[in-house]
């Protein structure tokens, strides 16, 4: 056990899993003798060579494509998207070939290759350096989706996700890589693709995050404490497929619940988390349920970037409106 | 207007003044970064300044420029003010794109100048887009667009070329080759380190020109720029060059030597203006002061406009998305 960053524990990840097996290798732009726009795949190339961490020209589309082709012979490509938004660059690939691979040869291709990608707001850029676009990849059939929101279940699911024989889209919360240290055991270990964890039990509201917002998430679920209302809090950790049952399951108890995610408003993942929940809890539900989001904008220059999140008064202010309504 | 370069000492001295405002409004965004009112990326274009004052010197009001995130060269040689450029610098309102772009998104409808694209690559396909329109509608402009070595790896770059070539596109392809596309040696990243040679392929005049030599860019880009505007078709200039600094204000730096950024500095196009004026006699004691002293008042000015700015009302960060949230007024044209 050590206390690592979320930027270590991947490394961690990254170094057994290549130990372990020789069919996992990097690709990227300035993965290998840079160690990576974010430092996170240092001493790889030190440990396992330029044939299996591969430092590629500026070219997202074949950096994907090529991760395909490498899939579905057999190999096992964790490819690196510098920044989330550089990926509309392969989305083409991810979109026309790495979902539809499985089903267009009846599943004798496969493609078990992970795109990790850092994603949301957290380095004081604008636009593409922070935006949060996971519906795009949750909203392809044939792409999982997942986002860890620590140290310690962002090691283990990376780990699920190279092993997953499918296409794993691998959003990384910019905004944590360095921001604390958790306990990450020295053995390997996974998490299953598919299911979310309940990180705070309530019987009040259940309040749904993932990624970088879960934290402030939290906070506003102690507010709440401190207010008389105890919140469930779920994290999601992986978005497609949705761990329907966990969510159901928390909002038939509560009766209430709240949304919280970067991405923009509309069409963003709280829409189709509220409309499960309509479909699948509705005569439990004891008020609207809320989202608080990202704006329908771009994600503003430093000075506004903060505006543009959700933060811990808006959730607080969102729960207490959905505990406050009457039905 | 001719399209040589004339080179008496007014122009000379002209040319190393644009690049020393280049030079010093950069060293004040360092200063202004390591105290916090600059946050974010900072691409600086310290040791390039040749290549967009070379280039844009040749320009005339008409033409359209599209450069990338490192464009702060390009701004300030297009015309954009220093003033609100050092305001954009720093989220102000009162910035030439009300403080929503940054060091990394300029731009200014009225130069024609059509960003700061942080998408390497991104640019070039919108500047076929731009040089296309000013041809269907009878506009005697050339496009000229920036763009790293590192973009020649995306497609993109390979799309435009073909596009402006095969429709004769009154564009002018301008690459800044650094030598490296951050981390990543240009050795390492291209088949064919000789990029010219690439637009060649595309059969359009391509040529490779020292990028540190501000007159040799400038008359380049007028021969390149004569082709163009004669209805050649498009043109395309490398130009060979050498960030002085960490590919945006910090990075390890590993993949060179300090030695290599030494010899580099050595060559730098202020450094090489100079001596060759000095040994020339074109430049006289105290010129080179008063031109420091000219630039700097500039931006001190420039820093108390952006300091005295405004940040923008959050509340008005939902106007223009689209047309139905364009306020009134019309900033938008
Ligand atoms: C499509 C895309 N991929 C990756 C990046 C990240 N990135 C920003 S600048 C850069 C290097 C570009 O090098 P080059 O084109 O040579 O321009 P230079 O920075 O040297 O001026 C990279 C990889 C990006 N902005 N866009
Ligand atoms: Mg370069």
């Amino acid at each position: 056990m050590a206390e690592k960053t979320m930027i270590e524990a991947l490394n961690l990840t990254l170094h057994q899993e290549m130990e372990a097996d020789d069919a996992v290798l990097v690709l990227g732009e300035d993965v290998g003798v840079d160690g990576g726009i974010f430092r996170l795949t240092e001493g790889l190339i030190e440990t396992f060579g330029e044939s299996r961490v591969i430092d590629t020209p500026l070219a997202e589309s074949g950096i994907v494509g090529m991760s395909i082709g490498l899939a579905v012979y057999g190999l096992k490509p964790v490819a690196e998207m510098q920044f989330s938004g550089f990926s509309y660059l392969a989305f083409h690939q991810l979109e026309s070939h790495a979902a539809r691979m499985r089903w267009r040869s009846q599943g004798r291709h496969t493609v078990p290759m992970v795109v990790r990608m850092p994603y949301g707001a957290g380095v004081r850029a604008l636009e593409h350096h922070s935006e949060s676009r996971e519906v795009y990849f949750a909203h392809t059939p044939g792409l999982k989706m997942v986002i860890p929101s620590g140290p310690r279940n962002a090691r283990a699911l990376l780990l699920a996700a190279i092993r997953d024989p499918d296409p794993v889209i691998f959003f990384e919360p910019k905004a944590l890589y360095r921001s604390h240290r958790e306990e990450v055991p020295d053995e390997a270990e996974t998490l299953p693709l598919g299911e979310a964890r309940i990180v705070r039990e309530g019987g009040d509201i259940t309040l749904i995050a993932y990624g970088a917002m879960l934290k402030r998430t939290l906070e506003a679920a102690e507010r709440l404490a401190e207010d008389g209302a105890e919140a469930e809090v779920i994290d999601l950790l992986t978005l497609s497929p949705l761990d329907d049952a966990t969510i159901t399951s928390s909002v038939f108890k509560t009766g209430r619940a709240v949304v919280v995610h970067e991405a923009p408003r509309s069409f963003g993942p709280g829409g189709e988390i509220v409309a499960r929940l309509v479909e699948n809890v509705f005569y439990h539900l004891e008020a609207p349920i809320r989202r608080v989001t990202g704006f329908d904008i771009h994600v503003p220059y430093f000075a506004r970037e903060q505006a543009y999140l959700p933060d811990v008064e808006r959730i607080f202010e969102a729960a207490r409106e959905t505990l406050d309504a009457r039905a | 207007m001719t399209d040589r370069v004339h080179l008496d000492r007014p122009r000379l001295l002209h040319l190393l003044e644009a690049m020393e405002r280049i030079r010093l409004f950069e060293a004040k965004c360092v200063e202004l970064y390591q105290t916090q009112k600059i946050l974010g990326f900072l691409h600086l274009y310290d040791g390039e300044e040749a290549v967009s004052v070379g280039v844009i010197e040749a320009l005339r009001p008409e033409d359209a420029v599209v450069a990338t995130y490192r464009e702060h060269g390009q701004a300030l040689a297009r015309g954009i003010g220093m003033d609100v450029l050092m305001a954009e610098m720093l989220g102000k309102v009162e910035g030439c794109c009300r403080g929503r772009g940054g060091s990394m998104h300029i731009f200014d409808a009225k130069k024609r100048f059509y960003g700061g694209n942080a998408i390497v690559g991104g640019g070039l396909p919108l500047a076929i887009g731009v040089a296309l329109g000013d041809k269907m509608q009878g506009r005697e402009a050339v496009t000229v667009c920036f763009f790293g070595d590192g973009a020649a790896g995306e497609g993109e770059f390979h799309e435009s070329l073909n596009l402006a070539a095969l429709w004769q596109l009154p564009v002018l392809f301008v690459c800044e080759n650094n030598l490296y596309s951050m981390g990543m040696a240009l050795g390492r990243a291209e088949v064919d380190t000789d990029i010219a040679r690439h637009a060649g392929g595309y059969t359009m005049p391509a040529e490779a020109v020292d990028g540190m030599d501000v007159v040799a860019v400038e008359a380049a880009a007028r021969r390149a720029l004569e082709h163009v505007r004669g209805g050649g078709g498009p043109a395309f200039l490398e130009c060979r060059t050498y960030r002085f600094r960490a590919h945006s204000m910090f990075d390890a730096q590993s993949y060179r030597t300090k030695e290599e950024v030494a010899a580099w500095r050595d060559k730098g196009p202020i450094l090489r203006l100079t001596r060759w004026m000095t040994e020339t006699g074109l430049l006289h004691a105290g010129d080179q002061a008063a031109i420091e002293e000219r630039v700097k008042a500039e931006i001190e000015a420039a820093v108390a406009f952006a300091e005295a700015g405004t940040l923008e009302d959050p509340a008005d960060l939902l106007k223009f998305v689209s047309m139905e949230n364009v306020p009134q007024e019309g900033a938008v044209r």
